[in-house]
Order: C-alpha cells, then structure tokens, then sequence
C-alpha cells in the first residue's frame, strides 16, 4: 500500500499521459489538438526528469530537457506553423463518430492492460503499472492515425504515438542509451519537417490534404 | 450525537445559504471582468433576492400545486444537499444517513419536479426545457455515480465523510485514478449547474436554453426561492468537489480551534473555484444541444477509465 511518493508521482504522470491521448482521441479541432501534443511532451518530459532523480540515471535529465525543447515547443511551433501557412483551420473529420471511437478507446486499453499484465508480473514494482499505460496510449495514438481523414491530423496522431513509445521506454527499462535517444529526437525532428514539406506537396497535387485522394493514384 | 456536531451542522448549513449568493456574484463579477465590463458588484444576487421577495407573485393559468410547491422542493432539496457534504469539520451528525449514491438521488428529485412544474402549465417552452433538462440529466447522472465510486474505491466507503476522511487526515497519497474523475467531475459540474459548454446561464433569450425555460413562468419570491437553490446547488458542487480533491484544512471532529481556519480556506477555495468557473465559461463557446451527449459521454467514459486505472496502479 504504502509505495514511496515519487513512484506515486510517475503513476500519476502515466495516468495524465492517458488522458491527454484521450483528449486528443476526442478532440475536433487542430490547433487545439496541437496544444494537447505540447501538454503530452510536457507530462513526458516531467515524467523522464521524475525516473531520472529516482534511478539516479543523470543521461535521463539530458533526455527530459531534450524532449521539453523538442515536443513541447519546437515541434508545436512546426506544426502551427505548417497550418497557417496551409491556412487550415478546419475541424478535424473522424470516420467513425467520437462516442464510438471513445468506446473503442476504453476497450483498447482494458486489452492493454490485459496484454501488459503478464510482464509487469516479473517486472519490479515501479514499471509494473506503466507499461500498460504506456501500451494503452500507444494503441490510441494508432485509432487516431486511423480514424482521421486529414494528413496534419495523422501526423500529430504518429508523433502521439512515438510519445507512448518513449515514455514505455524510459519508464520499464529506464531509459535507452544516450546514443538512442539523441537519435531517436533527431529522427522525430527530420521526420516532422519532412512530413511539413509532404503537406505541401499533397495539397500541390490533390488541392486537398483529404488522404483519400491518394487512393485514386492509379492510373487510367 | 455530540453538541458540537449539531453546531458544526448548524453553522454549516447556515453558512451554505447565506453565502451561496455571494458565490454565484462573484462568478458573475469575474465573468464581467473577464469580457472587459465592470459587472453589477459581486452582492448583485442578495438585491435581486430582495427585490423578488417585495413583489407580488403571478401565477401562470391553470397552474396547479405542483407548480406552487416546486420552488420549496427545490430550496429544501439543496438544503438538504448542502448539510450532508463535508465542508468545515467532518463530523456531520446527518452525513450517515445518506451516501454519495442518495445525495445524487438528492439531486435528481429536484430536477424530477423542475420538470413536472415546468410541464405542469403547459407552455410550449417549459415541456421543452423540462425535456432538455431529463435529457442532460440522464447522461450527467452514471458519469456523476461512476466517478463517486472512484472514490469508493480509495476509501472504501460511499460516505463523503470517510471519504474525505481518508483524503485529508492520512497519509498523503498521489491517486491517480483521482485525476480522470477530477477532470469528469468538472465535466458533470458544468452540465448540471447549467453553465456554458451546455447552458447558458446569462440569458433567456435563447432557443437553446435550458434551465431558463424550466422557470420561465416563475414570479416573486417562487422565482427568489429558486435562483437561491440554484445558488446553492453551484456552492454544493463546488463543496463537492472541494472535499474530493482539495480537502486539506478540514477540520477534525470536535476539533472547535480548526473551524476558523478551515472556513477561512474553505471560503478561498471557493473563491479560486468561481475565478475558474468563469475562466472556463469564458474560454468555451456553447456547445450545439446534440453535442451536449457527446460532452457527457466523454465525462462517463473518464469516470470508466478512472476505475480501471485504480486496479492497474493499485495504490
């Protein structure tokens, strides 16, 4: 019962993690979706400084400081940026309602849970619980990138999802190398402002950035 | 019974009524400020009580009791409800004899004769209130009981007493299931105490409205009694959530020396709550009535996912 107060705090970071996927999963709008992005790079980024005091693993201060500039405001900045010079300010269109994506949410992260289970049995205490959090919000991330019709959206719905994937990382096995992770917000960087040059050339082309369009690439 | 329990449930309750116009001026006077006016002063709500009581009730034709007695259902109902929330000291003599479940039961009485009083005269704006009012009802209620078990869970207990008990004089413990109930919570809040993303409370002028459309046919001092009891009702969400999540400063049983400061920190916490209430109202548009649902299924679904994150975490 009585776990120490920093473990609590990683818990409850977790469990802010996942609220913030789901409020992306519900949002409608983009730029607020964006700011939802900056607020998960934020729990991320506490979360990461939080293991780093409690392991004592100071190549994890180096990573939290690195995913404060980079997913709090440089890649928000990107993005807000891509979208007004798109100027697109439409609502963003799931393909199935928000209620029903919601549900199948809920049920994506009792099958995470379920699924993290079995290894949090034989992991220490501390990862126990995160893992499956982790898992859950990297499944949400995937429904979005599924249920969004828009190419920004899917975007922001990928750079979720590698936030699931880092947070799993840092927090079951405490962190990748420093190599790794230098690289890994490289790649994250290089792929953003690749995919900010993609939606120009998406909407050059279809005059839309509905990635339904794309499947008429066949020719007649 | 001890004597001091029947005072600090005295003082309580007295408190509750004579202060819940005060809160519902102040988030008007914060509202104002927030849109660049200087509003009507934050003890605008005691003179428009006043003014209702001096006037002469009219009552709409082919009015029955009904109509005539809802507005003292309404007051008694929130009175009701204020004593058996937790707000100075914990020791609540009548707190055992209704839980969380029977205090949202509390609330649903009033709104089931709002609604039969608002049909009861038979215009076509109180049976459409009256069913928009059901209709959000409906929804906010589960995510309102599932969010309570939340704390069940932590507790053990659906007494807001031990509840708060639990939260505030032990070991301090990060809860994070608490989270995704903090933000329902707040969700719940605002749909039943009709306030923007669901109602608008400024006007009754709309075709979207809800809560005004229930007592438009209100006069005098019915009308006085129930803008009190809606006063009281937002004061009681707030105490609500003030004993769920922030009840550090609680005082314990018969612990008199505690009541000061408690009400100190109770009545500025209630402060900071009405600043953000206006906040939020004033961040938000309304939202289209068929997306009331939608707001509250999500409010429902976090509730769900609080509890299952307690059995993950198990703290």
């Amino acid at each position: 019962m009585a776990i120490p107060f920093s473990w609590q705090l990683i818990n409850l970071l977790a469990a802010l993690l996942l609220l913030i996927a789901f409020a992306m999963l519900a949002q409608r709008r983009v730029t607020a979706l964006i700011g939802l992005y900056a607020g998960q790079g934020l729990v991320l980024a506490a979360s990461t400084a939080a293991m780093a005091r409690i392991s004592g693993l100071p190549h994890l201060y180096v990573s939290a400081a690195l995913t404060l500039a980079l997913k709090v405001f440089a890649l928000p900045w990107l993005l807000h940026r891509v979208i007004r010079r798109l100027e697109i300010r439409w609502e963003v269109e799931p393909l199935i309602n928000i209620p029903a994506t919601m549900l199948v949410g809920i049920g994506l992260v009792i099958f995470a849970f379920n699924l993290a289970e079995p290894i949090s049995q034989m992991a220490s205490p501390i990862t126990r619980s995160t893992l499956g959090i982790a898992t859950a919000s990297v499944l949400l991330a995937f429904l979005m990138m599924i249920t969004r019709r828009k190419a920004v959206t899917q975007v922001i719905a990928f750079l979720a999802m590698e936030n699931g994937l880092f947070f799993a990382a840092t927090s079951a096995t405490r962190g990748m190398p420093l190599v790794v992770e230098l690289g890994i917000a490289l790649d994250v960087l290089v792929g953003a402002l690749i995919f900010g040059i993609f939606f120009f050339h998406i909407r050059e082309t279809f005059d839309s950035l509905d990635i339904h369009h794309m499947e008429k690439l066949k020719e007649h | 019974m001890s004597l001091s329990g029947v005072l600090n449930q005295l003082l309580q309750s007295l408190l509750v009524v004579a202060a819940a116009p005060l809160l519902m001026g102040w988030v008007n006077q914060c509202r104002a400020w927030l849109a660049n006016r200087r509003g009507p002063g934050i003890l605008q709500p005691y003179r428009t009580l006043h003014k209702l009581f001096h006037k002469d009730a009219a009552l709409a034709e082919g009015a029955s009791w009904l109509f005539r007695v809802n507005p003292y259902i309404q007051l008694g109902a929130m009175v009701l409800a204020a004593s058996l929330v937790p707000m100075l000291a914990v020791d609540l003599p009548l707190a055992p004899a209704a839980d969380v479940i029977a205090l949202v039961g509390v609330f649903a009485v009033a709104r089931v004769f709002a609604s039969l009083a608002a049909m009861d005269i038979g215009t076509a704006f109180g049976s459409l209130g009256a069913r928009r009012e059901m209709f959000v009802g409906a929804l906010a209620e589960p995510a309102l009981l599932i969010l309570f078990f939340n704390f069940s869970l932590v507790s053990h207990s659906t007494s807001l007493t031990t509840i708060v008990q639990t939260l505030a004089h032990q070991q301090f413990v990060l809860h994070a299931s608490l989270a995704f109930a903090a933000v329902a919570f707040v969700m719940v809040l605002l749909a039943e105490n009709a306030r923007i993303p669901v109602d608008n409370p400024a006007t009754h002028l709309e075709l979207t409205m809800i809560h005004e459309a229930l007592i438009l046919e209100y006069s005098a001092r019915h009308l006085a009694l129930i803008e009190w009891a809606v006063a009281i009702k937002l004061f009681v969400y707030f105490a609500i959530g003030i004993a769920c999540f922030l009840p550090w400063g609680i005082a314990q049983a018969g612990d008199w020396a505690a009541v000061p400061l408690a009400t100190g920190l109770l009545l500025g916490k209630m402060a900071l709550a009405g600043a953000g209430l206006a906040v939020v109202e004033t961040v938000n548009a309304k939202l289209r009535l068929f997306r009331a649902p939608e707001f509250l299924a999500t409010a429902f679904l976090l509730a769900m996912l609080g509890l299952l994150l307690h059995f993950v975490l198990q703290v």
